[in-house]
């Protein structure tokens, strides 16, 4: 009781003023507050948003538009047997037999004349390749389910030619025209017709050409990494070479396309556009990512391990290859993995060295004409027919998960290896 | 030849002499006094399998280079050679083809001439390639006689692998300095070549940039070739507008994360941010270009403004700021980070709210690595390329309107470089010199920011 009195005494600290004053501050600190959050939320919703714009477009691409055509094998009069070597050959000798006829004529049969048209002109490669994988076929009708041409697809979906509307219409009614999950989008290489493209070539290109970078930036990446942090003298020299390191991480990645074209091209010009050049520059740009975190790792191993090492008459090879690199390697891999994420993204230098042709097989070694994956998609974002675009967007969701795929599995290593000293 | 048999020579021919060599080391443990060796039998083995495959795989990289050149030389002299065309790019596509067709990689080829010319290309192949083994086997029975001839009980073979060893990370590390070197000296070179045809005043303060990769004159009009117009796309798509976008949302975010999120938050918000930065720039060009680019353009006309461009400034500014705000926040973080506690505490127990600390203690403290942090940011905007080839124009244009289209440096450098224009033309060699102001801009704007940012740490240790 008697506090409260002697409190009541003391003139009041908080005058109007102040209480106004004190007011407007919590008031703009609210403001600040939201501000940031605001930032933060209005960063992810941009992210969120680029996300599933791909999504959205990109689920699309993986259908294609195709068109119901039974076929009664029995009735056409083709033959194959058993025994043909190879899928080339065997699509060449039913293409002999008349099944282009064959195909086009059982789709004028059921879905009539106009529909028949509008058949993609390769669909009866399809067929001869289930043939070829299934010749028992040929004894019974069977369904298949084939491509439309590009302007009947476009009609489905709503836009292109208005005349073709109406039959796109009629037949999807008649549950003869549909958007089918497209399993060959995997599995074909780059083509004209959006409805006939494919991932495979590009995908394969991207993963010879990381080869090609892993087998080269990776060693040379660790070994420099291990003589500038356990040999290296303090002279002028490490200086050098450490900051020509540090300044080749901060180099845009064109400057490295003008490199390797340049230097590369020169020396092996007949490599042009193939995985074994591309690779190669993108080792260039992806040996000091992996040198920066190789030292930080190689820094984290405690020297009472070397100490200890020495101590019992290693040498001091020994203490590295023995001791230190195999303490570090969790480190150095978490960084390897970010570093090739970054150059399987990479597109840049790329363009320079002229992996932007179109190779419409997929490459079989390192120095074949091959693609990447991002160049697939600037390809392809250059074309204006809407098939493309959702195909284009695919392709970014593939992209998109194989990045995925390779952070995660760098933070899974990060975490599982972590280790406190 | 594959580069798969000089390998697999290489490795199996070392992988006998470590077995060999081992077992021979073995002997000496009987032989020598008190059963004591010098070295370990596995470091005899190395020993013996690097002389052995070492010098084989240099003679085989050596050799791929020099046979190519006997190869043509071989092919040119052949009966078959007298019908191609004296010079040009057709005689050499022909050459290239007829050596895909005799390698096997092609089977159908643009020219006929080239059926022709793979038969002596398929024979001088196969003659150079033998002479390459017999030669390489040569090289690889001195290596094993050398090595084996050294190997005794009291041989040091440790020092002498670890020598090698050490020599080889030695060489490892020199490698970036040889490629900082190349990158030098191609620009460099090139960019003398290019400041021979056209002056380096007119390059770097002429306002005119019209290049034509197709005209044949031998001294080009200088007029054309004015990088004012790029210089300022570049700053003003890269440094300007993305920056509006970058700074202070990556600064808000940061001093977000850092002063107000619970950790709980802060966990799952810094990776997601993150994972802005891993974008491949691909796809956002692909976004700018697609989605960003047509809705300001819309936008714009709907607001009344009838000449906005559908590859603006804007477009491309605003996506590289979004690609660049991880970035900030980063080097934003960072920085805040190294503010000492107790500065923070004092000005709270001093009654300022949180807000009034960040913006009058915490982010002055800070400045100079944010400051760092931002010149890192540009200097990635203005090299950064995907984004503005496929949403920014190809037209130089001097203005501050962001709705008009611009260029940029490096759009410039892919238009010139993926063009049909051969290597000694002036077009072709500006974009050479292009990269070359690049190339010293986005190192100088580094190196100032890494030395403030290093000053600055200094400050509180």
């Amino acid at each position: 009781m008697s506090e409260r009195q002697t409190s009541a005494k003391v003139a009041p600290t908080r005058t109007p003023a102040f209480e106004a004053r004190l007011k407007k501050r919590y008031a703009s600190e609210r403001r600040f507050k939201a501000l940031g959050l605001s930032a933060i939320v209005f960063s992810l919703a941009v992210l969120v948003f680029l996300l599933a714009t791909m999504t959205i477009n990109g689920i699309g691409g993986f259908q294609r538009t195709e068109m119901k055509v039974p076929i009664d094998f029995p009735s056409m009069g083709l033959s194959m047997n058993a025994q043909i070597a190879s899928e080339q050959e065997a699509v060449q000798r039913l293409s002999g037999q008349g099944l282009r006829e064959v195909v086009q004529f059982s789709a004028e049969e059921a879905l009539g004349e106009e529909a028949a048209q509008n058949l993609n002109g390769e669909a009866w490669r399809q067929v001869a390749e289930a043939i070829y994988i299934d010749p028992g076929m040929l004894q019974r009708e069977e369904v298949f389910w084939l491509p439309a041409s590009e302007d009947l697809a476009s009609a489905y979906a709503g836009d292109g030619q208005i005349a073709l509307q109406p039959l796109a219409q009629e037949l999807a009614e008649a549950g003869n025209l549909d958007n089918r999950f497209d399993t060959g989008f995997l599995s074909r290489a780059d083509a004209t017709d959006p409805q006939l493209v494919g991932i495979w070539g590009a995908l394969k290109g991207s993963i010879l050409t990381m080869v090609v970078t892993l087998l080269l930036a990776f060693p040379i990446g660790v070994l420099a990494a291990l003589y500038l942090e356990e040999y290296a003298p303090k002279n002028r020299w490490t200086d050098l070479i450490e900051v020509s390191i540090n300044n080749l991480a901060a180099v845009p990645s064109i400057i490295f396309g003008l490199l390797g074209m340049a230097v590369f091209l020169w020396l092996f010009p007949s490599y042009r556009s193939a995985p074994l050049i591309g690779g190669m520059t993108l080792a260039l740009m992806t040996m000091p990512v992996i040198v920066i975190s190789g030292r930080n790792a190689i820094k984290a191993v405690p020297p009472s391990i070397r100490d200890g090492a020495l101590a019992i008459g290693a040498s001091p090879v020994q203490v590295v290859f023995h001791h230190v690199l195999p303490l570090a390697l969790p480190g150095i891999l978490t960084g390897t993995i970010i570093g090739m994420a970054r150059a399987l993204g990479e597109t840049a230098p790329l363009l320079l060295i002229g992996m932007r042709a179109f190779v419409a097989t997929p490459p079989d070694g390192f120095t074949d004409n091959a693609t990447v994956l991002p160049m697939q998609i600037f390809l392809w974002s250059d074309e204006i027919s809407r098939g493309f675009v959702e195909r284009t967007s695919a392709a970014i969701i593939v992209l998109l998960a194989f990045l995925l795929l390779m952070n995660g599995l760098a933070i899974y290593l990060r975490n599982r290896f972590e280790k406190k000293w | 030849m594959s580069p798969a048999i000089p390998l697999l020579l290489a490795l199996g021919l070392g992988l006998a002499g470590w077995l060999v060599a081992r077992a021979r080391a073995w002997t000496f443990k009987r032989t020598a006094p008190h059963g004591r060796i010098a070295a370990l039998p596995s470091y005899h083995a190395w020993y013996a399998a690097l002389w052995i495959g070492v010098p084989l795989l240099i003679w085989f990289v050596l050799w791929d280079s020099i046979s190519q050149q006997l190869v043509f030389s071989y092919v040119l002299a052949s009966p078959e050679a007298a019908t191609l065309p004296d010079f040009g790019l057709r005689r050499e596509a022909i050459l290239i083809e007829a050596r895909t067709i005799a390698e096997g990689s092609a089977t159908r080829v643009l020219n006929d001439e080239s059926y022709a010319l793979a038969e002596p290309f398929r024979q001088a192949m196969a003659r150079f390639d033998i002479i390459g083994i017999v030669i390489g086997l040569l090289i690889a029975a001195a290596g094993a006689a050398w090595a084996f001839l050294r190997l005794k009980p009291d041989f040091a073979a440790r020092t002498k692998v670890e020598r090698l060893v050490l020599a080889t990370l030695l060489i490892a590390s020199l490698v970036a300095i040889l490629t900082t070197l190349g990158i030098f000296v191609t620009l460099v070179f090139e960019t003398v070549r290019f400041f021979g045809m056209v002056s380096p005043l007119d390059f770097l303060f002429g306002t005119q940039w019209n290049p034509d990769p197709m005209s044949t004159s031998p001294n080009p009009d200088g007029d054309r070739y004015g990088a004012i117009p790029l210089f300022w796309g570049t700053l003003f798509i890269g440094a300007i507008i993305a920056m509006i976008v970058a700074i202070p949302l990556g600064m808000m975010s940061a001093i977000y994360l850092t002063q107000y999120a619970a950790p709980r938050v802060r966990a799952w918000v810094k990776p997601a941010l993150e994972i802005l930065a891993g974008v491949p720039t691909v796809v956002y060009g692909y976004f700018a270009a697609l989605t960003i680019a047509p809705f300001i353009r819309d936008v714009a006309n709907s607001l009344g403004y009838a000449n906005a461009s559908s590859e603006s400034a804007l477009a491309a500014g605003l996506v590289m700021g979004v690609m660049i705000i991880p970035f900030v926040s980063s080097m934003a973080d960072d920085s805040i980070a190294a503010v000492p506690q107790a500065m923070r505490d004092g000005s709270l127990a001093m009654g300022a709210t949180t807000n009034e600390t960040i913006r009058r203690v915490i982010v002055p403290a800070a400045l100079p690595g944010i400051v760092g942090g931002v010149m890192l940011a540009v200097s990635r905007a203005i090299g950064e390329t995907m984004i503005v080839v496929m949403a920014a124009s190809t037209a130089a244009n001097l203005s501050a309107n962001p709705l008009e289209s611009m260029t940029t440096v490096t759009v410039q450098i892919v238009a010139l470089l993926t063009g049909e224009g051969s290597f000694d033309h002036p077009a072709t060699l500006a974009a050479f010199a292009l990269g070359f102001v690049l190339f010293l801009v986005t190192l100088a704007l580094n190196f100032i920011a890494l030395r403030v940012v290093k000053r600055f740490r200094e400050a509180y240790e």
